[in-house]
């Protein structure tokens, strides 16, 4: 900036309003502010923002919870302090430029003709020719021609005793810094106002509260509704299940959300999506239909939304945002799990709705959450880099809700998957929302049912049915006495065994047996146990028509293994029911956004200045020349400087080139002092 | 001041722009020309009007360049002929890269890619030997090197543009969708701006600061292919089934590799000024590209990096406007690519008007180059948003 004067009064007086104007306006400032924007908006990366308050309690805790809450981390980019470094920067930007800019038009207009002979002397670009027997008048003929063939403009002004020459090219860099400062400020001022600052406006004035009771939006109290035009601008969302309609979008803030209404209807005709051989989704599609009875009369508008192809109706932009379950009807047949008898429930539901279910200890609530079609997910046992994905069909998920309240969330496969060669039915439990499932899996019978198992289960937990098959063959040793003995370990076995699995076995075997003998009692309890086990499912096998008495297949023995695993992870299952999907009839929903704004030109035209002014910046270059010239004894003295306020090698050259051009004319410059 | 040949052959009226060309210049004009409209026509049936207006766009961009920097021409011209022999070779049938010679072994993407791989580790390595040698030989052969690399990696990334749509007209698309494929369009931008400036500077002394980024880079490409098996053409994800990718992803690279660059030269610059103040008449304070270039040429890699990344995060803002509903959100992708663009904007502040130069700013540039870096893969690593790249 070595040619920018900015020249300001010695004696000015410091007032509070130039001391705030002179800080506001200071590099320093700039850059730190710069720098502290950029540090802050990290927060928000890293943590992730406007999820759902339970969501931040069980991740950090009650206490940390509260002091994120009052930082405002969950929506940073909303929060004062962070809209107020913004708006710091917007401000610092724009003293900067209303202090720099008359400098600047200044610079663009004016030649210069003022310069010191030293000063030209000092430039890093000058020559200087003493031209014996030459005027001045030609001389300045010379060098003018010289400028104009190289697009400089000029000015000449006779100082008496010299002329000077001041010409200058390329004065719309300067533009380069009024457009990219212009830009930052403009679209700070319009991403301001396309901003939540409206809403928060209202909200800080009493206006409107946000709502964050779980309701419809029909219940939704008028103090948490936005009519169209309330606000200038707003991003909502709203799922719409096919065959529906909505007339509003919900503003998600903070941990509630608003309604605001919509001065048409959006009804969801139909909803798509497309997925490649590879199980990858290849395309999201909304079929719409607009009802406007104002605009559009009794004929509603038809429209196809995808990904990256909204529909723009009236000041309202509609996008593919998202999808979901819209209430797909499901069939589901409940077998128990912790009875002795068998009997299934069939019941029908809807995903989004609650079914009661009678277990043991009173009503449980199943709350169906989610329908999927497909689940594309690794092959099992596959390694990251494979990329071998399997369908694994159509899933149910659901809450289970104990009466005392407490919840499991579930997801169960409706085909047997095969693992390993055999099939199971998959079944996933969690007690908390985005851990790991646990799995159970239920082996698959020969008419590919779980029917098997569960009687095998059930049959295990009939307790007299059980007695009566273990006291059924005579006793071995003619002791009927050892025989009911015998007959009472094998029922605690099994009954420890239901309610805790293997582990619980060794753990008894732990507590009641001295430690010399531990291991071989234990041993003993596990294949006491085992025949125990074998004897009912072959009790079983017989009751399914087989004759175990010939001989048990391999498939058999498999399945009274995988069976054994199962029924030891049942305790953990924690759940009364095995719900099986036995049906579906699929509803999809569409999440669409509803966008509308009023400074997004504001925006892009800030973006358009920002685009121009650093090319202009970087890429062209303000650049001066000056001529010197004075009539001395017997000829002329002719100097010649230049500066460029960018690319100063390519400065150099031009004054290179120029120098050359003078020289061929004019003859050689004088060798230069400080060469 | 020393005065050039060109100096000495410029005129005394400097003619206009159009009157300095060549028969070379129009040539290459009409050759492109000629080119793009081909492939539009050809490829019609293809096309959208955005599309259309990219082709024709990226073909006038690509005349400029050329008039701008001659060697650019005959880069386009060797890549143009070895991807055309390679979809000549192709034909329609993707299974031909198993079994036909010239596919399986130069032209085939993966293939391109092991010998782009290959080229660059040895450029690098002879960047270096020239630098210690100060053999013009060696210099050269690195030269030839890194070009040789820059030509076989573009043909295989239009090569596999091409075969993705081999495997399925409904599964092709440009090869800049995922983190495999951008890095080696980062590697390809780099060894460019890098030549440009090698041309320019008549200087081979950054080259092996240079290449050490773009062998990183490659570094990273081998682990991802061979460990992750990365390489495998993916169907592309809704969301970046639009013309946007096409534009925003090459000028946000632009601004990477610019960046990577300026951040290695910073590197050289530390170097050189240890070697200055510690061993004045060591090895390296003689071979090392001396001060003010190293200073200059970082500058001019930021303030170009600078302009495309502004180019590039304004392009990015309009595609969210279009796929997402607003021109901003938030999203941590987007906020990293702000953080990056407030970073350099210091860092031009502090050298333009507060004349701030040498180390510091060389340690800026480098510190800059890793908050790139983590908006480049960090954010793909450890964020959620709605960048859809993919994770590792
Ligand atoms: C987001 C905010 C800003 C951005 C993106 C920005 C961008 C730029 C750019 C790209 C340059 C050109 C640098 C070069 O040519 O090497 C520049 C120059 C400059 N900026 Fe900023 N700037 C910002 C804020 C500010 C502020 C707040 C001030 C006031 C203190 C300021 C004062 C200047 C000045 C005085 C110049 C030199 C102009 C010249 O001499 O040509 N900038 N700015």
């Amino acid at each position: 900036m070595s040619d920018t004067v900015t020249a300001r009064k010695p004696f000015q007086r410091r007032t509070l309003g130039w001391v705030l104007l002179e800080f506001l306006g200071s590099m320093n400032l700039a850059i730190t502010l710069l720098v502290v924007v950029a540090v802050a908006s990290i927060i928000g990366t890293v943590l992730q923002q406007n999820q759902s308050y339970p969501d931040y309690v069980l991740k950090f805790g009650p206490f940390w919870f509260e002091t994120f809450d009052r930082l405002g981390l969950y929506d940073v980019y909303g929060a004062v302090w962070f809209i107020a470094i913004l708006g710091f920067l917007v401000l610092s930007t724009s003293v900067c430029l209303y202090r720099q800019v008359p400098g600047m038009a200044r610079e663009m207009v004016r030649f210069r003709t003022q310069v010191r002979l030293e000063s030209l002397r000092g430039f890093h670009q000058h020559a200087e020719w003493w031209l014996p027997e030459q005027l001045p008048g030609s001389v300045l003929a010379e060098v003018t021609g010289a400028f104009r063939a190289r697009g400089y403009r000029w000015r000449v002004q006779d100082h008496g005793d010299h002329q000077v020459a001041a010409a200058m090219k390329g004065r719309y860099q300067r533009l380069g810094y009024l457009f990219t400062h212009a830009a930052v400020v403009v679209i700070g001022i319009g991403g301001l106002l396309d901003g939540n600052l409206w809403l928060k406006l209202k909200e800080w004035r009493g206006e409107i509260a946000v709502e964050t009771r779980d309701l419809a939006a029909r219940d939704v109290p008028p103090v948490s509704r936005l009519a169209p035009g309330a606000t200038p601008s707003f991003r909502g969302n709203i799922m719409l299940p096919e065959g529906s309609a909505a007339n509003f979008v919900f503003l998600r803030l903070r941990d509630g959300f608003l309604v605001q209404e919509l001065p048409f209807a959006i009804e969801l005709k139909d909803f798509q999506v497309e997925y490649h051989a590879t199980g990858q989704p290849k395309s999201f599609v909304s079929q719409v239909r607009i009802h406007d009875r104002e605009h559009l009369g009794d004929r509603p508008l038809e429209a196809t939304i995808r990904v990256n192809h909204p529909l723009i109706y009236r000041d309202y932009a509609i996008y593919q945002s998202d999808f979901g379950d819209g209430g797909s009807k499901l069939e589901l047949r409940i077998w128990p799990l912790t009875g002795g008898r068998l009997e299934p429930v069939e019941v029908k539901g809807e995903v989004g709705g609650a079914l009661k279910v009678a277990g043991p200890a009173g009503l449980f609530g199943l709350e169906l959450t989610e329908f999927r079609l497909f689940n594309l997910m690794p092959e099992p046992g596959a390694r990251p880099g494979d990329r071998k994905f399997r369908n694994f069909g159509p899933s149910v998920g659901f809450k289970l809700r104990a009466p005392a309240g407490e919840a499991r969330e579930y997801l169960n496969y409706m085909a047997p998957v095969q693992l390993e060669g055999r099939w199971f039915f998959v079944s996933g439990v969690r007690a908390r929302p985005g851990a790991e499932f646990a799995y159970l899996h239920i082996p698959a019978d020969a008419n590919d049912s779980p029917e098997r198992f569960l009687r095998f289960n059930a049959r295990l937990r009939d307790e007299e049915g059980l007695r009566a098959l273990l006291t059924r063959a005579p006793a071995p040793t003619g002791n009927p006495d050892f025989q009911r003995d015998l007959a009472q370990v094998r029922l605690n076995l099994v009954e420890l065994f239901l309610q805790g699995g293997f582990a619980a076995v060794t753990e008894r075997a732990r507590a009641v047996v001295p430690a010399d003998r531990l291991q071989e009692a234990t041993k003993l309890y596990l294949e006491i146990l085992r025949d125990t086990l074998a004897e009912v499912f072959i009790e079983v096998l017989r009751a399914e028509g087989m004759k175990p008495e010939q001989g048990v297949g391999e498939r058999e023995d498999a399945f009274f293994n995988d069976a054994l695993s199962a029924l030891a992870t049942l305790p953990a299952y924690g759940s009364p029911f095995y719900p099986q999907l036995t049906g579906f009839q699929q509803v999809e929903a569409s999440g669409l956004q509803v966008t509308h704004s009023n400074a997004t030109g504001v925006v892009y035209a800030g973006f358009a200045f920002l685009s121009i002014g650093v090319f202009l910046l970087f890429y062209t270059s303000h650049r001066r020349l000056w001529a010197w010239i004075a009539a001395e004894e017997g000829g002329s003295r002719l100097i010649l400087a230049g500066a460029g306020n960018r690319r100063q090698a390519e400065f150099a050259r031009e004054f290179a080139a120029l120098e050359t051009v003078l020289a061929r004319r004019l003859g050689a410059p004088e060798p230069r002092a400080d060469n | 001041m020393a005065v050039t040949r060109e100096a000495m052959l410029e005129p005394w009226e400097q003619p206009a722009f159009w009157r300095r060309l060549t028969i070379w210049d129009a040539l290459w004009t009409l050759l492109v020309a000629v080119g793009a409209s081909y492939a539009g026509w050809f490829y019609r049936a293809e096309m959208d009007g955005y599309e259309v207006a990219i082709l024709f766009g990226g073909a006038l961009a690509l005349i400029a360049w050329g008039l701008y920097w001659k060697p650019a021409r005959l880069f386009a011209l060797a890549v143009a002929l070895l991807a055309l022999l390679a979809l000549w070779r192709y034909g329609t049938d993707y299974e031909l890269r198993k079994s036909d010679f010239l596919l399986k072994y130069f032209l085939e993407s993966q293939a391109a890619f092991m010998w782009m791989s290959a080229l660059y580790v040895l450029a690098t390595v002879a960047y270096f030997a020239a630098l210690f040698s100060r053999s013009e030989f060696v210099g050269k052969t690195a030269t030839a090197l890194t070009w040789s690399a820059t030509v076989l990696g573009m043909t295989g990334l239009l090569t596999r543009w091409r075969e993705s749509y081999l495997l399925g007209a409904d599964i092709g698309h440009i090869p800049v969708s995922n983190l495999y494929e951008v890095f080696i369009l980062f590697a390809l931008i780099t060894a460019l701006l890098y030549l440009f400036y090698e041309d320019r500077h008549r200087t081979r002394a950054m080259g092996g600061f240079a290449l050490l980024a773009i062998s990183g880079a490659v570094a990273f490409l081998l682990w991802y292919t061979f460990d992750r098996e990365a390489h495998h053409i993916q169907p592309l994800i809704p969301a970046l089934q639009s013309y946007w990718m096409k534009i925003h992803v090459p000028a946000n690279f632009i601004g990477y590799g610019a960046f990577a660059l300026a951040a290695m030269l910073g590197v050289a610059y530390l170097l050189r000024q240890r070697a200055e103040t510690r061993h004045p008449d060591g090895l390296l304070a003689v071979v090392l590209p001396p001060l003010e270039l190293l200073d200059d040429v970082m500058y001019k890699a930021i303030a170009l990096g600078f302009a495309a990344f502004t180019i590039a995060t304004i392009l990015g803002a309009l595609w969210a406007a279009e796929a997402w509903g607003g021109y901003w959100s938030w999203d941590p992708k987007e906020t990293w690519a702000l953080i990056v663009w407030l970073n350099y904007a210091a860092w031009l502040h502090l050298r333009l008007t507060k004349g701030w130069r040498g180390a510091p700013m060389a340690w800026w540039a480098i510190v800059g180059l890793f908050v790139t870096l983590f908006a480049f893969l960090g954010v793909n690593m450890f964020l959620s948003g709605l960048h859809s790249y993919g994770t590792l």
